[in-house]
């Protein structure tokens, strides 16, 4: 796979590693990975294909493409508020007032453009102000008195709760206008065709591009590469897959908006994430936050901007909600918002030991729990089951989770 | 009690009258520490003397409670770890301080990524693979979590985390405690190596043996006080009365104890 050099590589003159090069390489370290407990997205392409097969024997509705498109629209709200759950999991904290801060969000902005009249883009900036300062109280609570953020954010589920009850008043519910631009965007708008052709071809590209421009640097560098087969092997099979789905929901309405603008924010986490210092940090300081304190990391500022960007992506997923729902109500973000959040980051592969996860287990996981809810509601069961079976799935990830992490600790490794 | 030979110029560190406390104990009482650029001072003294808590307070991870603290001259408070590294004071902590999840590359980085807004990932394994090899270091892989190395091998990535910055003080708390022969000889090599640079080292070992091969000075700490500075020559019997308190001591009855059994035997 790889040319011969003249001198070994630098990260190959240890003769006790095995190192995995082209296709077949790349296949047994992916075996190697699942058997230590590194599961990756096994789980959520297994549940997948679980819940669709139940799904679909028991209703065939279940996998019609508008009824998939359907799916997708409901999933970028809790998907955002899954998104910044990933920030808080990842240092090992937890917030259990995202359901809530998602209802004041979405009561907030229903307030301020309907009741008194603000343009919408205030509005939004609004509630999404509130969730900005919700996550810095957490913040300042679990700096400055140590107080744990599992007690903080219950607290606070209850106190936002209060507020939503006490913004919507008697009436209890606010309707938007249906012809509204962002009403519109949370129910009717489709891209067109040729743009999620676009889209679904540009991550292939991209990661061709990028991987071609890596090796190239590690060339240079006397470093080793997996070898241009697993890239494109790799991108081929994104690509593929990309273009069946994508082709498939064409068929019926179309690529929503609204879960195009929640892809963008899960890869902008990804990159923040995977690329910056402080996604570096942020995985320091959920791996052992000591450690990163002496490392000269500003554990606090750290904290801060994660719990600032969980409320602050739960007040967007409540905003995206009222736009699903064309109202603002007491019921918004209140019943399993909460706990379905959670449950989609643990689905999806981060842990809620800290320090373990990526921006995609939000995707992944968001797409497991909707497709289970969808699901449920299309076989009309009262939600008295539906919240059990969501109780099991949950219970079921963390066990999972909490398997492959004794798993991984007797493989030697984090 | 010998003095050591002079050295020139200014301490780059200077401890006056360090005190810590924690509640009701005083783990350090009014230390004076001087360390030279070019020298390599080490610590020593039983468990419990304030050996690990010294370093810390150096390395900003506690604060004192009383003293001064001066380097290069100027009067600094060493509010933070980030700050203590800043200035170029690093050190390698007994229990190591890395973490877990992550790999040897971003360990070895931790804080001080290279380019923080498009991490600079080829550069840095580069960087990494270097540094290790300066210390002929047998990492498998620097793309595997540290939970996946032995003790000895995240010592070795902890020394070379310390040298990243080219600090002008570099502490070292028990740093051959886990390392195999090889790897010992390699970090007393490297001591020197970064002696020659004109850094100043502080070393903190209970290994005699270690300590007299490159230490110039030893500061012998007990319950928290100063007890005495020593050149690297001193006996064993001299260094261990020193850090027990007495020359008559549990260490020196041992050795009269089996004299007296091998007289008898013969």
């Amino acid at each position: 796979m790889t040319e011969e050099k003249s001198s070994t590589a630098l990260d190959r003159s240890d003769s006790r590693v095995r190192h995995d090069e082209g296709i077949i390489g790349a296949v047994r370290a992916f075996m190697d990975r699942i058997r230590s407990g590194d599961l990756g997205m096994l789980p959520v392409a297994v549940g997948l294909v679980l819940i669709a097969t139940v799904f679909t024997s028991l209703n065939p509705v279940f996998l019609a493409p508008n009824n998939l498109v359907n799916l997708l629209f409901d999933a970028a709200a809790v998907g955002c508020i899954s998104l910044g759950v990933v920030c808080v999991l990842l240092l090992g904290q937890i917030d259990l007032s995202i359901g809530s801060m998602s209802g004041l969000a979405s009561a907030l902005m229903g307030v301020l453009w309907v009741k008194m009249g603000l343009p919408v883009p205030l509005a939004i900036l609004a509630a999404l102000t509130a969730g900005a300062v919700t996550g810095l109280v957490y913040a300042s609570f679990l700096n400055r008195f140590g107080m744990p953020s599992f007690v903080s954010t219950l607290a606070g589920l209850l106190a936002l709760l209060g507020m939503q009850l006490y913004l919507l008043g008697s009436t209890g519910s606010i309707n938007l206008n249906y012809n509204s631009a962002l009403v519109r965007f949370g129910q009717i708008l489709i891209m067109p065709a040729w743009l999620s052709y676009l889209l679904a071809i540009l991550p292939g590209v991209v990661s061709v591009t990028m991987g071609l421009r890596a090796m190239r640097r590690r060339a240079e560098a006397n470093l080793s590469n997996p070898g241009l087969s697993v890239l494109l092997a790799k991108a081929g099979l994104l690509t593929v897959a990309l273009l069946i789905a994508v082709s498939y929901l064409n068929t019926g309405r179309g690529v929503p908006y609204m879960f195009g603008l929640f892809v963008l924010l899960v890869v902008i986490m990804n990159y923040a994430l995977t690329r910056t210092k402080w996604g570096r940090s942020m995985f320091a300081v959920g791996g052992n936050s000591e450690a990163a304190r002496r490392a000269g990391i500003n554990v606090n500022r750290i904290r801060l901007s994660a719990f600032m960007l969980c409320s602050t992506l739960a007040a967007l997923g409540g905003v995206l909600s009222a736009a699903r729902l064309a109202s603002s109500s007491q019921q918004a973000g209140t019943g399993d918002v909460n706990l379905n959040a959670i449950a989609a980051a643990v689905i999806g592969g981060t842990s809620l030991f800290g320090g373990r996860g990526s921006a995609w287990s939000a995707l992944l996981g968001v797409l497991v729990i909707q497709a289970i809810s969808n699901g449920l509601t299309l076989l009309n069961l009262s939600s008295s089951l539906r919240y059990m079976i969501t109780g099991a799935v949950l219970a079921i990830a963390v066990i999972v989770d909490s398997l492959a992490r004794q798993s991984r600790a007797s493989h030697g490794r984090a | 009690m010998a003095s050591n030979q002079s050295i020139t110029g200014e301490p780059i560190l200077r401890l006056h009258g360090v005190s810590k406390q924690f509640g009701a104990v005083s783990a350090l009482t009014d230390i004076d520490l001087d360390i030279h650029a070019g020298e390599v001072v080490a610590l020593v003294g039983d468990n419990g003397a304030g050996k690990s808590t010294l370093v810390k307070t150096l390395a900003g991870v506690h604060q004192p409670t009383a003293g001064s603290i001066e380097f290069m001259g100027k009067p600094v408070t060493l509010d933070s770890p980030g700050t203590a590294l800043d200035l170029g004071i690093a050190t390698v902590f007994q229990d190591l301080a890395l973490c877990e999840n992550l790999d040897v590359v971003a360990n070895l980085f931790l804080g001080h990524e290279l380019a923080p807004w498009a991490l600079d990932e080829v550069q840095m394994e580069v960087r990494a693979w270097t540094l290790l090899q300066e210390l002929a270091a047998r990492i498998p892989s620097v793309r595997e979590p540290i939970a996946s190395l032995s003790g000895g091998q995240r010592q070795t990535v902890a020394i070379a985390r310390s040298l990243l910055l080219e600090p002008k003080v570099i502490m070292l708390d028990e740093p051959t405690a886990a390392l195999g022969v090889a790897q010992t000889a390699e970090v007393l090599n490297l001591i020197e190596r970064v002696r020659e640079r004109g850094h100043g080292v502080v070393l903190i070992s209970h290994n005699m043996e270690d300590v007299r091969a490159v230490a110039d000075r030893v500061v012998v700490l007990r319950l928290g006080r100063n007890n005495g500075v020593f050149d690297a020559d001193t006996s064993n019997e001299e260094l261990v009365a020193a850090i027990t308190g007495a020359s008559e001591n549990s260490v020196s009855r041992r050795r009269a104890r089996k004299l007296e059994e091998m007289d008898q035997s013969s």
